[in-house]
């Protein structure tokens, strides 16, 4: 589709919206997979730094998600009326999942009694696996297309709901998650703990390869659509590049004991994951399976362009601030996480 | 009552809007309660000071968490269960969520982190910043939330049009007007101090406790006093914001404030002004109803004999429920009453100096928390059922805002998926809130051992810190805790 200069602010809102999914992907993916792989430690203390090593961070991680949807639902409101509408119970998991994890971790420590922190133990790691599986579900289910027709609404009597592409997007995502939350503890941990996880990287990382090689091979022969814009584009390639490198440059990182380099090529890679998402559905925002035409796309879900201007100045104003917000936090609470009296 | 989508979905927006309606009022007034005992710390440096900020930030923490995450329940479920709502409003109501998140909630949540783990890694002046910068983003998150909230009450500033798609929607004109709607700023008022009451009679109770168990006594006599005056002045501003919220209700929403009275028939002479009774719609009047006749007029239009424009005068189908807005806003009225009663002879017994042997009240501001959620969660009840028929009042109707793409077993699965982990929360929000208090506040003697040695640590408002410094000495002892000189001598540093 040509795109032409009136449209300007939708596509700038996909950018945004982009920068935003990736802002949450890159953050609350590390404290998701920090909690898939809460279990490996046995002791009290261990679980203790595992959960601390998020703790003053996961808060502020998870208002990307709520950034994300308040700006979909403004920016593009239909397509956020009809995703919820029609994920219904999926979305409806993901909140409860959302909601275990945090008094999970706010509860846990709060009370002495083996009992309640075993409880809130398995809790934690449930939550947060079923929350990562549910994303890369739905995304998944975005990647095949659903049957919305033209009223832009889902007809569920002939959504086949359990494909199994969708859920192997889902394992995906608990591996990619797991991985970047792996690598992230490498980064924030010392001693016997840091060892025990070093050797579990090995295990998430060549776990995400297997499954990323494998849904790469199930995209590219399944869903033709997925690669239409690589084709029409072939600069974009340099993405694909970008996330070959970033992937590659893990192992050696790790293997050369340098996890700051390491959890930047895992955030680098979740970032071309999450712009390889973006090529493949782009001007789409929601493919309608039973015809091209009803698609949701950037241009025929927008909100007013009053509205995307307005909200493109309230972006301009605030996403400085939560540049500036986040970037103190992580620097109040850098290196290697300790037990002190204020911990969980 | 028929369970279709319709209803299902009302009942589940509302019992999950009311259970995350426990936290943010109280996060919000215990924010600024946060913030009046860390400026004393800071000014006096007593560290007596210190173990009250400790204490009170546990508790804000837990509820913190717990109100982001049933608070993103709210964000997502407008998609889920109303997304024909959210197609019609998306454009206005949409971008005040936005930026509720982008202005409030990266804010608070960012802070969060430096106000509850944060003592020993950065300076105090920085620590009272980050309490400072949490309270402030709690109050943007109510301003826009509100802002979003009256526009569906008050609609103002847009027009309606047919989008790409080919609905009709509502967008918007005029930012600034659909912001600052007719009913905002009373409302943000309004919500401002119910929070403040909440959080003020929330500390008084706990307080209140400690005293009737004779613990704590220097801490709970200090809070009693701080909470008491904080919840006096927030109740009598109430009185006078609440006067004009019922102004504005009656010339925006006629409708509303008729159901609010339970006053059916429009009738001649002046509109009796209830202060309790029993709406009955079959007979059309308020059952054992005490009331002053001719009051509602004379609030409404300064004399006794105008009458108040009736149910009767609306068409049947724009006629709001009546029982439940009328109990809910009487439930709010005579609770905010009885915190002005309570509050104003609290504060006389202080004057006499006999205020902590008055057990009988120390008993009743104990239980005053729970008529505090009650107001809060009352008034919203009369605010929204009041409102009913319309989802966007005059525009769209509830029943025609659900989503189309769900069938009533999405909506019972979720409401028993809800109703099972919102009944465990609560419980367990209530043991571990009970196991705090009961804990207690730190000892001063261990807040000041356990004090970091060493100069406070550079952070990256080291400059800002600088600037708000009085003396290089006043900002080190905040720190380290009190030298053995007393404290005043140090306030004089040039």
């Amino acid at each position: 589709m040509a795109v032409d200069s009136a449209h300007i602010l939708n596509l700038i809102w996909f950018m945004l919206l982009g920068v935003l999914l990736t802002g949450y992907g890159v953050l609350d993916g590390f404290d998701l997979g920090v909690g898939i792989l809460h279990l490996i430690a046995n002791s009290d203390e261990e679980r203790r730094l595992i959960l601390n090593s998020i703790g003053p961070l996961w808060d502020g991680n998870e208002v990307w998600l709520v950034t994300f949807t308040g700006a979909l639902f403004a920016s593009f409101p239909d397509v956020y009326a009809t995703a919820l509408s029609s994920f219904y119970l999926a979305i409806m998991l993901i909140l409860v999942g959302l909601i275990m994890r945090a008094v999970s971790i706010e509860f846990r420590s709060k009370i002495k009694i083996p009992f309640w922190f075993r409880f809130w133990d398995i809790s934690f790691f449930a939550s947060s696996t079923m929350v990562a599986f549910l994303f890369g579900f739905l995304i998944g289910h975005l990647f095949l297309g659903l049957p919305i027709g033209q009223d832009f609404e889902l007809q569920r009597q002939s959504w086949n709901f359990l494909h199994p592409y969708p859920i192997l997007t889902g394992i995906l995502s608990v591996a990619t998650c797991a991985m970047h939350g792996s690598i992230f503890l490498y980064l924030k941990t010392e001693g016997a703990l840091q060892k025990k996880i070093y050797n579990w990287i090995w295990h998430t990382y060549g776990t995400f390869v297997v499954l990323y090689i494998f849904t790469t091979i199930f995209t590219l022969t399944q869903i033709p659509t997925a690669t239409a814009n690589l084709t029409r584009y072939p600069w974009l390639w340099s993405v694909v590049l970008f996330n070959v490198l970033a992937i590659g440059n893990i192992p050696r990182t790790i293997f050369m004991k340098k996890p700051g380099q390491a959890f930047a090529s895992s955030m680098a890679t979740l970032t071309a994951l999450a712009m390889l998402f973006g090529i493949a559905i782009f001007p789409n925002l929601i493919v309608s399976s039973i015809n091209p035409a009803y698609s949701l796309t950037v241009f025929n879900t927008a909100a007013s362009q009053a509205t995307l201007k307005t909200m493109f100045i309230i972006a301009v104003i605030g996403l400085p601030f939560v540049f500036s917000y986040t970037a103190v936090t992580y620097w109040v609470f850098h290196g290697k996480v300790k037990l002190g009296k204020f911990s969980y | 009552m028929h369970l279709d989508v319709v209803m299902l979905s009302r009942i589940q927006f509302a019992l999950t809007l009311m259970f995350h309606y426990i936290f943010p009022p109280l996060t919000i007034g215990l924010g600024v309660l946060m913030v009046i005992i860390e400026a004393i710390w800071l000014k006096t440096n007593d560290h007596s000071y210190k173990t009250m900020s400790l204490f009170w930030t546990k508790l804000f923490a837990i509820n913190f968490a717990l109100g982001v995450a049933t608070g993103l329940v709210m964000e997502f479920q407008f998609g889920t269960n109303w997304a024909t709502y959210s197609r019609y409003v998306g454009d206005i109501f949409g971008s005040a969520l936005a930026a509720e998140a982008i202005f409030a909630f990266f804010l608070e949540s960012g802070f969060l982190a430096v106000l509850v783990f944060g003592w020993d890694k950065v300076s105090p002046r920085m620590h009272f910043f980050a309490t400072c910068m949490v309270a402030l983003g709690s109050i943007f998150s109510s301003i826009w939330i509100t802002v979003a909230n009256s526009w569906q009450q008050t609609p103002s500033g847009y027009h309606i049009v047919k989008s790409a798609s080919g609905f009709y929607r509502a967008e918007v004109t005029d930012f600034w007007a659909m912001v600052f709607n007719p009913s905002m700023v009373h409302r943000v008022l309004h919500v401002w101090l119910g929070a403040f009451i909440l959080g003020a009679l929330f500390g008084l109770s706990i307080a209140s406790y400690y005293l009737l168990k004779n613990k704590h006594k220097i801490f709970a006599e200090r809070t009693v006093k701080i909470t008491l005056i904080y919840a006096a002045v927030s109740s009598l501003a109430m009185l006078g914001s609440g006067h004009f919220q019922a102004d504005a209700v009656a010339h925006n929403q006629p409708a509303k404030l008729a159901a609010f009275e339970g006053h059916y028939k429009t009738g001649s002479g002046g509109t009796c002004l209830y202060a309790f009774g029993f709406p009955s719609d079959k007979d059309k009047e308020v059952k054992f109803g005490l009331g002053i006749p001719g009051g509602l007029s004379f609030l409404i239009y300064n004399n006794f004999s105008t009458p108040v424009k009736g149910l009767d005068q609306f068409p049947a189908e724009d006629i709001p429920p009546v029982f439940i807005p009328f109990q809910a806003y009487h439930l709010m009225v005579a609770l905010g009453m009885a915190f002005i009663a309570m509050t104003l002879l609290g504060l006389f017994f202080l004057k006499m100096g006999t205020l902590f042997k008055q057990r009988w009240l120390l008993w009743i501001y104990v239980f005053s928390v729970f008529g505090a959620y009650g107001a809060n969660e009352g008034g919203w009840i009369a605010a929204e059922v009041g409102r009913q028929p319309w989802v966007v009042y005059g525009l769209l109707r509830t029943k025609d805002a659900v989503s189309k793409a769900i069938a009533p077993e999405h909506v019972i699965a979720s409401m028993v998926l809800f109703g099972v982990v919102y009944s465990f929360l609560f419980f367990v929000w209530v043991w571990i809130m009970n196991h705090r208090i009961q804990a207690g506040p730190p000892l001063t003697e261990d807040v000041i051992a356990d004090s970091p040695k060493g100069p406070p640590p550079k952070d990256p408002f080291a400059f800002i810190a600088g600037l708000l410094k009085r003396g290089p000495a006043s900002l080190s002892d905040s720190w380290r805790g009190p030298d053995p000189s007393p404290p005043h001598a140090q306030e004089e540093v040039p």
